[in-house]
């Protein structure tokens, strides 16, 4: 089974989030990129897919992704067959799914496994958007995917704690939530091995037309209208304050 | 609009769409319609809305996100109404973005305001994690945008009058659909409501490993509250799944609810933003938690949470 995953980075949300001067946009300038969450865990479930039934894992990013390069040698690392730096640099989940169905038209997979959605994918989430370019059936806000005998069975997670299992026949594109385990760790020392034998492989993709997105006019820093009122001093003051809070509801034992 | 339903019963999510609907429809100069799948008679609780295009098909029996596409993707040719909503949970991140492509539509996800200005669909929505606002028009003949649940009020059942029921035949289509629904798994009952308590202490990512929840729980029992969770800690396993808070896990109402070490990603807002007092620790003083926060503390949690125990069993 060819499993393709496609990783993507975003901005590390630890950071302050600054605005373009033109309000139009995030100032990614001094901004660090990090693996998306939710592709870190694409690529774990990608993996032990793989472990149960065979195949490959082939990681594929987009050369205009920041900080791209890390982290298809960290994916090769951590146990990827294969890893793809695609030509093309896409503003928007409608132009990723466009390169990518591209490129997967030509170097076909069995499955197609990503993130359910990152923080930043304003105008919808790619693994339906690469399902509805290539035809295929697909599955988002999954917690498992089995192999199967030409199809897979996933778990599809909805809100309180309700979920469900769907049999979808190959090839098909699932939008993880979640793997069955934690994501697996990368020792840098490995990561280093990996950069140093090279081993991404470049390929280029014609998207033609990706289609119209929204129209953004402005990005901006949510309004602080209910903005908690922050606690001072030190640890131990801060615990004094909290606990006369919770014995003025009647919240303190004793 | 979709009708999202399980049992016979309209989503809380659907609800909250129905009343948004009607409003953008009286400023597009149209009528909202909604759109029931599957066999389920659902006219009676959608109230408001002017009409139900009811479509039934043994492949729409129950949620597979196939058959819902081919069945949307249908109406939407067949009706081309100028704007689609959708739920931003499960199933509108399935066809949403599906159908943005499928029927050529701009999408806005995770929309947290919806108006009509100018005659154009505008909306706001919620990206990077909260940290950041996106105000985007939907221009043109058509567009979709998927919801945040609790973003509007919920129509009580029963309001409004009945929408006509117009029965649209199911498009051939459905008969090739290949994604069959195994089973339907109902939540799993847990050693502790936390529904229930008073008082949770809630633990997130910034904990960083499963050794330190002891910490938490330590401070828990010393004030005789649960413990829950972000999801990042349950999907770790460090803490079982029925205690996380949140869109997937549990909508809580507590009457203290002290955060530590949790963004405050609008996912878990979703499910504790009501709660009556809430107290988050976290180290960033920019975290969207603090915007739901009434006290906020950017101590370190390992600070924190040992003086909290120490002071509640000293
Ligand atoms: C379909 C879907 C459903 C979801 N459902 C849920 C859900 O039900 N519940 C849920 O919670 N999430 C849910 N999520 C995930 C959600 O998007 C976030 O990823 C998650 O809530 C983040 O959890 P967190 O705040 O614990 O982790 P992070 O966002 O990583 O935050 C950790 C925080 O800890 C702080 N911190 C670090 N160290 C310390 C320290 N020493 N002291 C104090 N603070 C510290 C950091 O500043 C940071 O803000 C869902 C996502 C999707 C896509």
């Amino acid at each position: 089974m060819r499993i393709v995953v496609p990783l993507k980075t975003v901005p590390d949300l630890v950071e302050e989030i600054e605005f373009t001067p033109d309000g139009a946009g995030i100032d990614t300038e001094y901004l660090t990129f990090v693996l998306s969450e939710w592709d870190d865990q694409a690529l774990e479930e990608a993996l032990l897919v793989r472990e149960a039934a065979g195949g490959q894992v082939v990681a594929v990013g987009l050369d205009g992704d920041p900080e791209i390069g890390q982290v298809l040698y960290t994916a090769i690392a951590k146990g990827a067959d294969a890893a793809v730096r695609i030509a093309g640099q896409a503003g928007s989940a409608r132009a990723r799914s466009a390169l990518l169905a591209a490129y997967l038209r030509r170097n076909p997979a069995d499955l197609i496994v990503t993130g359910v959605q990152t923080v930043d994918d304003l105008d919808g989430q790619l693994a339906p958007m690469l399902a509805a370019r290539l035809g295929l059936p697909h599955a988002g806000v999954v917690t498992g995917v089995e192999p199967g005998d030409g199809s897979v069975t996933v778990r599809q997670e909805f809100s309180g704690g309700r979920s469900q299992e769907l049999e979808l026949p190959l090839p098909a594109v699932i939008g993880v939530q979640a793997a069955r385990q934690a994501p697996r760790y990368a020792p840098i020392s490995k990561i280093r091995q990996v950069m140093a034998a090279g081993g991404i492989e470049d390929a280029a993709a014609d998207a033609g037309e990706a289609g119209e997105g929204p129209l953004v006019r402005r990005m901006y820093a949510p309004e602080r209208t209910t903005r908690a009122q922050m606690l001072e001093g030190g640890a131990d003051a801060v615990a004094g304050q909290i606990v006369e809070l919770l014995a003025a509801r009647g919240l303190v034992k004793g | 609009m979709l009708a999202e339903h399980s049992g016979g019963t309209v989503s809380d999510s659907t609800r909250e769409l129905l009343g948004k609907a009607a409003e953008l429809a009286g400023g597009l100069g149209g009528t909202a319609q909604v759109a029931v799948l599957g066999p389920a008679d659902l006219a009676g609780q959608l109230g408001g809305a002017a009409t139900v295009l009811w479509m039934d098909h043994p492949a729409l029996a129950g949620y597979v996100p196939q058959a819902y596409e081919v069945a949307l993707a249908h109406l939407l040719a067949e009706r081309s109404p100028r704007l689609l909503l959708l739920s931003n949970a499960t199933v509108g991140l399935d066809l949403g973005a599906a159908l943005a492509v499928l029927w050529d539509a701009p999408m806005a996800a995770y929309a947290t305001r919806l108006a009509v200005e100018d005659g154009v669909p505008v909306a706001t929505c919620q990206v990077l994690g909260g940290k950041a606002l996106a105000e985007v028009e939907l221009p043109g003949d058509r567009g979709i945008a998927t919801v945040v649940a609790g973003s509007f009020p919920a129509s009580p059942p029963g309001t409004g009058t009945a929408p006509e029921v117009v029965a649209v035949p199911p498009p051939p289509g459905l008969d090739g659909v290949a994604t069959r629904l195994r089973r339907v798994i109902e939540p799993e009952a847990g050693d502790v409501d936390i529904t229930a308590a008073d008082v949770l202490v809630s633990v997130g990512r910034g904990i960083g490993s499963k050794d330190d929840i002891e910490i938490v729980a330590e401070l828990a029992d010393a004030l005789g509250a649960a413990l829950s969770a972000s999801r990042p800690v349950t999907d770790n396993g460090w803490l079982p799944k029925t205690r996380q808070v949140g869109k997937s896990g549990l909508k809580v109402k507590p009457r203290a609810y002290l955060a530590f070490g949790i963004s405050g990603a609008p996912e878990h807002l979703e499910g504790m933003r009501d709660a009556e007092l809430i107290i988050a620790c976290n180290t960033d003083a920019s975290a969207p938690i603090f915007d739901v926060a009434h006290y906020g503390t950017t101590a370190d949690l390992f600070d924190l949470v040992p003086a909290l125990t120490e002071r509640l069993n000293g």
